[in-house]
């Protein structure tokens, strides 16, 4: 038998999001990691088409939005997740170059690369013997 | 100068208040920030039918399809096992950790008997849609009343 654990719920966006939408809007789960030269970001966007999804950079804030279009109108046997828009906002230092900023978007998995400017990647500094 | 040394309600009577807030927040089904519908498993599942089918919906993003396995058994229940995978990428130090991986099997009893011959599992940005055709005999039927 393998690992079963409770599902965590998703978790609805607060007041902060920008345009009014019908039906809940939640905020997705992220991972965010770290290499040399770049940051990815990883958004779970079930539902979500690579052409429904609105990234923007402005203001040194990444603005992801993803829309989702109603699934199942009508009553449910079960229902334990809602379906909705998504919503988060990041901060973006500005060690980031913002004009490389590339994304893709695949089942439902939405991979941001935020690659850094050259003057903030890590450098190997050569020690020399006097 | 009185000083009360037994306080019956003094910091027992705190953690009693906050034993039950967080009782509260266990059970509440809304939340200003989650919307909590109690999924008995992982998967969490969406389930409806109409005349001729039931439809499992549930949301598992990035999942590659052959990592999930589907099974219906005993004309009524439905098996989905499977296993998320982090996204590994080589060398990086994560800075935030909030999608879920791990395997996973559930096992979900369905309210009419379905034929396994007719299952139709589709997966689409993420969302997997599983169509259970009814066995024809738990299709509703509609009974004419006749007046005299």
């Amino acid at each position: 038998m393998s690992d079963s654990h409770p599902t965590s719920p998703k978790e609805r966006a607060g007041a902060s999001r920008r345009e009014t939408t019908r039906g809940p809007t939640f905020r997705p789960r992220v991972d965010i990691c770290e290499t040399a030269n770049e940051l990815t970001l990883i958004a779970d966007l079930p539902g979500v088409r690579p052409e429904d999804v609105d990234l923007r950079y402005e203001n040194g804030e990444l603005l992801l939005h993803g829309k989702v279009r109603s699934r199942h109108e009508g009553s449910y046997l079960m229902q334990e997740y809602d379906v909705g828009d998504f919503y988060r906002v990041f901060t973006i230092s500005e060690t980031i170059d913002s004009s490389r900023i590339e994304a893709e978007c695949k089942h439902g998995v939405l991979t941001v690369h935020l690659p850094k400017m050259e003057a903030a990647r890590p450098r190997q500094i050569q020690v020399r013997s006097s | 100068m009185r000083q009360s040394r037994f306080d019956p309600f003094g910091s027992l009577g705190e953690q009693l208040i906050q034993f039950r807030n967080e009782l509260n927040n266990l059970f509440s089904r809304w939340n200003e920030r989650e919307s909590w519908y109690g999924a008995a498993g992982y998967p969490a599942v969406n389930m409806w039918e109409n005349a001729d089918a039931i439809y499992i919906e549930s949301e598992l993003p990035g999942l590659e399809l052959r990592d999930l396995e589907i099974y219906v058994t005993g004309g009524n229940q439905v098996t989905l096992k499977g296993e998320r995978k982090q996204t590994a990428i080589s060398g990086c130090a994560w800075h935030r950790q909030e999608r879920e991986h791990g395997s996973f099997t559930r096992v979900l009893t369905l309210p009419v008997p379905v034929n396994p011959d007719k299952v139709d599992a589709r997966f689409e940005n993420g969302v997997l849609l599983i169509t259970l055709a009814k066995q024809e005999a738990a299709k509703p039927r509609k009974i004419s009343v006749k007046a005299d």
